[in-house]
């Protein structure tokens, strides 16, 4: 056409958007698939589309600063001799040392101590540090079983057997041989440099009826003291919650596709599993189907970052939540201090997840002597645990809002939602209606 | 010599009295009876005692098991001594699938056949099968040796990383990035010693052929795809 006519704007397809055009160039580059960390980046239905209805004529809110709200919570109190008590219904997700840095990992027991809350070892075993700044240490039972031991076990104050994470449903993991140090090797009993495989299922038993006596076995190893953990990656969250209630769990840890991992495929990560919302009225359901519904607990992890997604979490029928990434941004991940070093490795802070590269310029995902440094474990710690706080007024000011005393008595009825989708997902109606849309089965 | 009948005792008890020994040593001599294939016995230990199973125990038997020495007479299910860290457990009959998974130390003897998946994610446990083993034995395996006098089965060592199999019979087939090696004399000298301390006196190690990682999958390579 010639320049004198009008011309149309330049239109970029909604299905080859940038981000897509430029992965296939990489893709047709490299051979190989992406691989980074973090969680789900897509967008997806949430807790922003649910709104708490708050109190009015029909029920009548609690005083802030006057009334207390409860935040405390229990967890293990099926079978373990010694429960954990919490003081805030929020706990630190389980993050390998390895992945992340020694000070990153003593960082986040030093926030969670503070707060009077738990953290959980990873994939890798657990560190002195990490148990040394760690007042409850959740001691993960993960399928490779690297730096496993009894002596560990039984210095745990619970243990979580993962069966799966919400990234990456169904796969293992690789920490690849840039981030395997001396002192990473020696934990895991491999050479140095080397990339060292997660498996996707652990080496000793294969369904729930083997895994019952695999708990039956760890409760006798541990004198049936620590409450067992079961934590599973958001697939099929009604089915998989009830049948790790049959297998024996204390606790069910349930983790959405938004919850974030140290590395795994692209694909794995936007295309596997189910959103956080999607997950928790069914795995409710099936605790409440079983009678077991505030009797095996229920902790909902995958994206959460305030004190209304906490709240929103509880409502639905969580007994607690867990954070990651947030945490990590609250200890400096992703810091525009840092945004020079994150332009240098072609990326901007906000956006940075290559973590598996070992590169991190914030000092957290990373094993470099240096660059580790630049996370202080106390004031990083400090961090963590105002966050924590913060988080936890929010939701007691939502919950008194509502007129509860305890945040756990925040319910269902409380919420509507603002899109059909995230109203199915919930189960609570569409906001201006009383339509509940997807009731007849999950 | 305490002896726990498990036909009138509970398992918890005799957990619970194993957990509660001397860990400097100088204890007294168990005898388990009655096992009827139980879950989880005999797990946990921490402490130099000699228990004696009489009769094939379910799975998990001496599961993370330190410094004691448990002989089962009988049997034994999955798992067995799974993610042990020292002592030696000894099998007098066969074992069930995953033997010895994750063990990172200790010496696991088994006088009869053991199943699939023997030494699984192995992470540095000594296990001698007098018999044979079955597929996809030491998958993974880190660290330690895996000796056996019969055959395996197929996919022996599949993306094995630094752990040594000695195999005397046929192997059935090997896993991706396990291969033949040479027996340099320092394996020979290995070999000869976990034979001698599994009570074997009537093989030699030079009638064993030794597997290994080719150490090509260490590294993850585009190129290297069609392997998994």
């Amino acid at each position: 056409m010639s320049h004198k006519h009008p011309v149309t704007t330049p239109r970029k397809s909604a299905t080859f958007d940038d981000y897509t055009l430029s992965e296939i160039r990489r893709a047709a580059a490299t051979g190989i698939y992406d691989i980074r960390g973090s969680g789900a980046k897509r967008k997806v239905p949430h807790f922003d589309d649910l709104l708490f209805l708050g109190a009015s004529m029909s029920r009548y809110p609690l005083e802030g600063y006057r009334e207390k709200c409860e935040t405390a919570v229990t967890l293990g109190t099926r079978f373990a001799k010694k429960p954990i008590e919490l003081k805030i219904p929020i706990t630190i997700a389980g993050m390998s040392f390895g992945s992340l840095s020694g000070p990153a990992k003593e960082a986040l027991g030093r926030g969670a101590t503070l707060a009077g809350t738990s953290t959980t070892t990873g994939d890798g075993g657990m560190t002195e540090e990490e148990r040394g700044h760690s007042q409850t240490l959740v001691y993960q039972y993960l399928p490779s079983r690297y730096g496993m031991n009894p002596r560990d076990l039984k210095r745990a104050d619970a243990i979580e057997i993962v069966i799966g994470q919400g990234a990456k449903p169904g796969g293992g993991g690789m920490l690849l041989g840039q981030k395997i140090s001396d002192r990473v090797a020696h934990m895991r009993n491999l050479p140095k440099g080397i990339d060292q495989r997660s498996a996707c299922r652990h080496p000793d038993w294969t369904g729930p009826d083997d895994l019952e006596i695999k708990i039956q076995e760890l409760r006798e190893i541990t004198d049936w003291e620590k409450p067992i953990f079961i934590k599973v990656g958001g697939a099929r969250p009604y089915y998989d919650v009830a049948l790790a209630v049959k297998a024996g769990a204390d606790v069910v840890v349930l983790d959405g596709m938004q919850g974030g991992t140290a590395a795994t495929q692209e694909v794995f990560i936007e295309h596997v599993g189910q959103p956080t919302l999607a997950c928790i009225r069914p795995a409710v359901k099936a605790l409440q189907d079983m009678g077991m519904h505030r009797k095996v607990q229920l902790i909902v992890s995958g994206g959460i970052r305030n004190g209304a997604d906490v709240a929103k979490a509880l409502a639905l029928g969580a007994d607690a939540v867990s954070i990651g990434t947030a945490a990590l941004v609250a200890i400096g991940d992703n810091d525009p201090k840092w945004e020079e070093d994150y332009n240098a490795l072609g990326t901007t802070a906000g956006a940075y997840d290559d973590w598996h590269e070992g590169r991190d310029p914030a000092g957290i995902t990373t094993q470099d002597a240096d660059l580790m440094k630049r996370v202080d474990p106390i004031a990083a710690g400090r961090r963590l645990a105002n966050y924590l706080k913060v988080m936890t007024l929010e939701a007691q000011t939502i919950a008194r809002a509502c007129g509860k005393n305890h945040v756990h008595n925040l319910e269902p009825e409380d919420l509507c939602a603002l899109n059909i989708e995230a109203a199915a997902m919930a189960g609570v109606p569409l906001a201006g209606t009383s339509w509940i849309p997807g009731q007849g089965g999950f | 010599m305490p002896v726990f009948d498990l036909a009138t005792t509970e398992l918890r008890d005799l957990n619970a009295s194993l957990h509660a020994l001397d860990k400097e040593g100088g204890n007294e001599e168990f005898e388990v009876t009655n096992p009827r294939g139980a879950h989880a016995v005999a797990v946990g230990i921490d402490a130099p005692v000699d228990v004696h199973i009489k009769g094939s125990v379910g799975y998990y038997c001496a599961g993370m098991n330190e410094t004691a020495h448990i002989t089962v007479h009988g049997n034994a299910g999955p798992g067995v001594a799974e993610n042990m860290m020292s002592g030696k457990v000894v099998i007098k009959g066969d074992a069930s699938q995953y033997a010895g998974a994750t063990a990172h130390g200790g010496l696991l003897v088994i006088e009869g056949n053991a199943s699939s998946r023997c030494g699984i994610s192995m992470k540095g446990i000594d296990i001698v099968v007098k018999g044979n083993i079955g597929h996809m034995s030491a998958f993974m395996a880190q660290s330690g040796n895996l000796v056996v006098l019969g055959d395996a089965g197929d996919a022996l060592g599949d993306s094995l990383y630094e752990a040594r199999l000695f195999v005397r019979g046929t192997v059935k087939s090997l896993g991706a990035d396990c291969i033949k090696k040479d027996m340099r004399p320092e394996h020979i000298e290995i070999l000869a010693k976990l034979l001698s301390d599994a009570g074997i006196t009537d093989v030699k190690p030079d009638e064993f052929t030794r597997y290994g990682s080719a150490r090509q999958l260490y590294n993850f390579n585009i190129d290297n795809a069609d392997a998994y």
